[in-house]
């Protein structure tokens, strides 16, 4: 063997013949958690900055309600997928399963929710995205957001057809962690824009 | 110097596969890069793609200086000189810059980590291909922007695309929409690159590579990495929020509806300034591999060279509206960012200091390369001093907008930024092809280049304090600018024909070029442990290293490098003591 004979450094240590490092899964979700994050921050500023200087139209007073139960449906989907996890830790394939499924309904369900609040602002209250500055900022912020939603529940689903179809197994636990890191961060952003959005903006 | 007579690790000159014996026909070859997921590959295609771009910006820019050469010249229209600047600005930041720096990390940081290919080498590939259409999507805008302007309609709205002037109203037809798409396409492709960089680094080093055993390269392309990802982001968001405005009927800038144009301004410098870092951190990380090894002395101050590196990007985080004094700020906000502004002075001065000082006592051999480091130290140590001036917020408000500002920024992104790069082309073409590049063209491109931007750009500063705005098309004769502009074009002419020599010497020396070896320069990282060029997955065997320069271990035996503090080790590398 060629290569650099030496596995002992200088004071005669050995190097760690388990040279482990970081899981590229991880450090890369995680730089890419903070690019999301940098891009949502952009999005809350521009909200946070034009509270009440809407000039015309329907105003978030006027329209905007609490999403409380939405807003239980997900943060409760955090709890599901670190159950799922643990499951999957365990080999538990079926306990995985009906967690991951339940943290997909309960996704889907808030997704419903916001499908309905913006049903009635569009057709009773008639707030589009071009009526008026209120309506751009909120659209957008809260869209964004969403589009992470659906984003996120293609891949769970993704993980849960392999699941039902037995191709997962136990050594990708890490991918799905990754990937439920993900959903954290969806889950969490949900905090930020319900505070700015629902209780500071209204 | 001829090639080392060192073994080379895991005897892979011998044993690896070249390209050469997996060649078919044209077709083949042609499809083997498109699809390729090679860093090696990869990395030469953001190369060539940015130097296609260099000349096309370049032309820009030389159309730019023909009819700013006389005063009251029509050579091209006003509207016609709008896109010509603003094509300029784009292209050289988004499609030269860019494509030129994450290539050479592309190419360079798994080879220097000991790694066979970067952490997601597909989603590398897909970075590129984001890129690259964004670049596409630019200039489809010439003949595909039909709007109320008919056909051939490029962005006239300045790289900085300030609102209003984005707005519907006031930029009709497709031309601005084109400028939007493309940056957020290849802002994707930036970010992915970037988290690449990051996961590569911190996850993919060989064995014995602590964090402070990583060459100087690779960290400081985690710090452009951790600004891209925190800067570029905010571009693309606001990006998105323009086109909203444009597609959907937004109102985020539009003043009538309560929106704010001032804080597109803000969001493009929250951009625009940590941009400068990004390309700038590589242009240092060039000049930490260079410079050592012509001088042949270990780089000065390894520790202060990261701490100075991490603190420069922090500090560019909040240094933004030093763009924007002008627009009004409070008075307290505009005395932080005037401090803050001049508190990078302080790392980078470290970092000069440093490099000075890896000089100094040194036997310095001036290769090509190294001629263009030194220019570099010297060129960027002035684009430094211009810019503490520019952050002085009176002075600032006098020439705010003006040719001194444009000839700072040149004097940071070409005297400093460009000069680095091409000092980088001399030190790593012989590893990239396997051929020298040729050193007496060399010299031609270096003082031609050296000439030419300093006839241009010092030059430019003059008609800036003389009140010359940029963005004009024209000028009159009675202004006393003339020869100071005729001046200038002539410089840019100067510098038009020494990357004319660069291309030849880069066509040239591939095919004739002396044969390079393995290690032409006696230098002392990982990739030139390498045959030139390196093989597919670079190392049959993995590396093992000890200290910060492997290759002069295994040259010294008996005079290794010291071994570097175990305090400063990085998890799982815990020896038994």
């Amino acid at each position: 063997m060629s290569t650099i004979p030496m596995i002992r450094d200088v004071h005669g240590h050995v190097i760690d013949p388990e040279w482990k490092l970081p899981s590229r899964g991880r450090v890369g979700m995680f730089a890419l958690i903070v690019a999301e994050s940098a891009i949502f921050v952009i999005f809350v500023v521009a909200y946070v900055y034009n509270i009440g200087r809407s000039t015309y139209g329907p105003q978030p007073r006027q329209v905007l309600e609490l999403p409380i139960l939405n807003t239980i449906f997900l943060l409760s989907s955090s709890f599901t997928i670190v159950m799922a996890e643990r499951a999957l830790v365990k080999r538990a394939m079926a306990t995985f399963k009906a967690w991951w499924g339940l943290t997909i309904v309960l996704g889907v369900i808030f997704l419903l929710g916001t499908a309905q609040e913006w049903n009635k602002l569009i057709t009773v209250d008639h707030l589009t995205i071009s009526t008026n500055l209120f309506g751009t900022t909120f659209y957008s912020l809260v869209g964004l957001h969403a589009s992470h939603v659906i984003v996120g529940l293609i891949m769970l689903t993704t993980v849960l057809i392999f699941a039902l179809t037995g191709a997962l197994k136990p050594e990708h636990t890490e991918k799905v962690e990754v990937l439920a890191m993900y959903w954290h961060f969806v889950d969490w952003v949900w905090v930020v824009v319900f505070t700015v959005v629902y209780v500071i903006g209204r | 110097m001829a090639g080392s007579s060192i073994p080379v690790p895991g005897g892979l000159g011998a044993t690896g596969v070249t390209d050469a014996e997996a060649e078919g026909t044209w077709l083949e070859v042609l499809h083997s890069w498109v699809v390729t997921a090679d860093h090696k590959k990869l990395g030469i295609m953001y190369v060539l793609y940015a130097l296609f771009f260099l000349a096309v910006g370049g032309i820009e820019a030389l159309i730019i200086r023909i009819q700013l050469f006389f005063p009251d010249n029509h050579f091209v229209s006003a509207e016609t000189f709008n896109r010509m600047f603003t094509m300029h600005g784009t292209t050289m930041i988004f499609f030269v810059a860019m494509p030129l720096v994450f290539g050479f990390g592309n190419y360079l940081v798994p080879l220097m980590l000991g790694a066979r290919d970067m952490a997601f080498p597909r989603l590398n590939a897909f970075s590129f291909w984001m890129s690259a259409f964004g670049g596409l999507l630019l200039y489809y805008s010439f003949i595909g922007g039909v709007g109320l302007q008919g056909a051939g309609s490029a962005p006239d709205v300045g790289w900085w695309a300030y609102s209003p002037l984005t707005a519907r109203a006031f930029s009709r037809g497709h031309s601005t929409d084109y400028w939007a798409l493309s940056l957020i396409v290849s802002g994707f492709g930036s970010i992915g690159v970037a988290i690449n960089f990051i996961a590569t680094a911190f996850c993919m080093r060989c064995k014995g590579m602590t964090l402070f055993r990583m060459p100087l390269l690779p960290w400081l392309y985690v710090v452009m990495s951790g600004l891209v990802i925190l800067a570029v982001s905010p571009l693309t968001a606001a990006q998105v929020m323009l086109t909203i405005d444009r597609y959907l009927g937004g109102h985020f800038f539009d003043t009538q509806a309560g929106g704010s144009a001032l804080i597109w301004a803000h969001f493009f410098w929250i951009f625009g300034h940590p941009e400068v870092y990004v390309l700038v951190m590589p242009a240092f990380a060039i000049m930490n591999e260079v410079i050592p090894v012509f001088s042949r002395k270990a780089i000065f101050g390894y520790p202060a060279m990261v701490a100075a590196s991490v603190a420069i990007g922090f500090v560019s985080l909040g240094v933004w509206a030093h763009h924007m004094f002008t627009i009004g700020m409070t008075s307290i906000g505009n005395a932080f960012f005037v401090l803050s502004t001049m508190l990078v002075g302080i790392p980078t001065g470290i970092k000069i200091f440093n490099w000075i000082a890896t000089m100094w006592g040194g036997k310095i051999r001036y290769t090509t390369a190294m001629l263009f480091c030194v220019g570099f130290l010297l060129q960027f140590l002035i684009a430094g001093l211009t810019g503490i001036i520019l952050s002085v917020e009176p002075f600032n408000l006098q020439l705010h907008n003006s040719y001194f500002v444009i000839a700072h920024f040149h004097y940071v992104i070409v005297g400093g930024i460009l000069f680095a790069i091409f000092g980088g082309i001399y030190y790593w073409f012989p590893k990239v092809t396997g051929r020298m590049l040729d050193e007496r063209l060399g010299k031609w491109n270096f003082w031609l280049f050296v000439i030419g931007f300093h006839v241009c750009f010092d030059v430019m500063h003059v008609p800036g304090v003389l009140g010359m705005p940029r963005s004009i098309y024209t000028y009159e004769a009675d202004r006393g600018w003339t020869t100071l502009n005729q001046i200038v074009s002539v410089g840019a002419a100067i510098q038009g024909i020494a990357i004319a020599i660069l291309v030849y010497n880069i066509i040239h020396s591939c095919l004739k070029g002396a044969v390079a070896g393995p290690d032409p320069w006696d230098a002392w990282t990982l990739e030139w442990t390498t045959s030139s060029p390196p093989p597919p997955y670079n190392f049959a065997i993995e590396p093992v290293v000890r200290s910060r320069r492997p290759l002069w271990d295994l040259k010294h035996p008996n005079d290794p490098d010291e071994p570097v503090e175990e305090g400063m080790s990085y998890s799982g590398r815990m020896p038994p003591s």
